[in-house]
């Protein structure tokens, strides 16, 4: 009886903590250590980081954060922005985080993903998707934080991506982003349909009916959290807090075994 | 002082990182000395079979890991992959593993419902079958973080400590008198794992 991982997803710019509505403006939420400190306590499952201007500023991973965080944290941490070659990646790992999330670079240099996976496992990689809608409807992919558009499927990519040897895709849907709306369950359904490597439904939380849907419609193995999990309600006040594990527990548990 | 293992393979800083927290003396080291004086030993692991045999036995490791864990009889602690080279061999290579613990390791992939995803990852429950030095201080539901796509089924039930349940149950902790091992990420694994540490320091 494995349990749906259910993740908080914190977006950093550099050393800040941020939240995007989106992926636009964003606003501040605090210091990422006091943040992660409570997660701590919280026992969540496991954490996702995400500089979302590292690769648009071109800049590295801030690794002097990342060694703070891999310190407090006793649970699996992932870690996505500005990684641009297996070097990078290796350090990332070394400092103690089990997961890499690639994005914009897989366009460039699509070899980095089996490079990694070489060296430490295709669970070690997570590919990421950004999609967004466009006027008619119709599902696109997008690369350096969701500003450039790229002329691919995102079925196709994720397909892709798991033949390149990703272990995991996260799926972000940028129309949904900071909206608290729910997941775009279409979208994560089409891709989990189409691979067989785990897929974690992120974008548009606001409430355990929301990660239910995501997982029992949309077949997502697990769900990124990130408005949900830093503020106190839509159009509220920042609050770091987690839902509740047994309502959470009893609302996605797997009988399928 | 407890040697963390390093053979080139495996999330050792957050295995540092955790003993540390737990107030524990650890040191990562590949240094053949070093590891011949160690109170106690950890060996962590992540990736294939036959390439961290193949590690082992080209660093000379193999010779002193057999003294100290049979001979010398010092706590043993193997993690994830470092849990199935203490078994006699691995569907996943052709090399033989150490063979302290009479168990073997076998492939989740034809054994468990298509449904059920491969590498089996994620928190999963333990159950309890045996206690040991290293499962004191356990109250109540207890959960781990799991990342791995084969398993470990003991021979001998009396080595069994712990069981899990993913498609099919299969020995999620195993133990022979000094040794032990895990197939969970103690050191992901928050309050649960940092018990399962803290008692291994304290043996």
């Amino acid at each position: 009886m494995l349990r749906t991982r259910v993740i908080p997803c914190l977006q950093l710019i550099d050393e800040s903590l941020v939240k995007t509505v989106k992926f636009g403006k964003h606003s501040y939420i605090g210091d990422p250590i006091n943040t992660v400190r409570i997660f701590n306590e919280l026992e969540v499952d496991e954490l996702c980081f995400l500089d979302i201007r590292a690769t648009v500023e071109k800049r590295p991973p801030n690794f002097k954060i990342l060694h703070e965080i891999a310190d407090e944290c006793f649970m699996p941490l992932s870690y996505g922005g500005g990684v641009r070659d297996a070097a990078t990646a290796k350090k990332i790992l070394s400092i103690g985080f089990e997961k890499i999330l690639l994005n914009t670079v897989i366009f460039e240099t699509p070899s980095l993903v089996t490079e990694i996976a070489n060296y430490s496992g295709n669970q070690s990689i997570i590919g990421s998707i950004d999609v967004k809608k466009n006027l008619f409807g119709k599902y696109q992919v997008y690369s350096h934080d969701g500003t450039k558009k790229q002329e691919v499927d995102p079925v196709k990519w994720a397909m892709q991506l798991e033949s390149l040897g990703v272990g995991e895709l996260l799926i972000t849907s940028m129309d949904k982003d900071g909206t608290w709306s729910g997941f775009d369950v279409e979208l994560i359904k089409k891709i989990s349909n189409a691979v067989t490597v785990p897929v974690i439904a992120n974008g548009g939380a606001g409430s355990i009916h929301h990660i239910e849907e995501a997982v029992k419609q949309g077949n997502a193995s697990a769900v990124c959290l990130g408005s949900m999990v830093v503020y106190q309600q839509k159009e509220m006040g920042v609050l770091v807090n987690f839902p509740d594990r047994d309502n959470l527990q009893s609302t996605l548990i797997h009988e399928k075994n | 002082m407890i040697i963390i293992v390093d053979y080139g393979m495996g999330n050792l800083g957050s295995v540092a990182n955790m003993f540390k927290k737990v107030g524990a003396q650890a040191k990562v080291s590949s240094d053949l000395e070093e590891i011949n004086k160690a109170s106690k030993i950890l060996l962590p692991g992540v990736g294939a079979f036959d390439t961290a045999m193949n590690r082992i036995n080209d660093a000379g490791m193999n010779e002193v890991l057999n003294y100290k864990a049979l001979k010398e009889k010092v706590p043993v602690l193997g993690i994830c992959l470092g849990m199935q080279l203490l078994t006699a061999g691995s569907e996943e290579g052709v090399l033989p593993g150490l063979g302290w613990i009479n168990a073997k390791t076998y492939n989740f992939s034809g054994r468990i419902n298509n449904e059920l995803k491969i590498p089996h990852m994620g928190w999963n429950i333990a159950e309890i079958e045996q206690n040991t030095a290293i499962t004191k201080r356990y109250q109540g539901e207890i959960r781990f973080y799991f990342v791995h796509s084969y398993f470990v089924q003991v021979d001998d039930e009396s080595n069994s400590m712990m069981k899990t349940n993913y498609g099919l149950t299969f020995d999620s902790a195993i133990v022979k008198d000094n040794i032990f091992g895990a197939q969970f990420h103690p050191e992901k694994s928050h309050k649960f794992g940092m018990t399962l540490f803290e008692n291994f320091a304290k043996i």
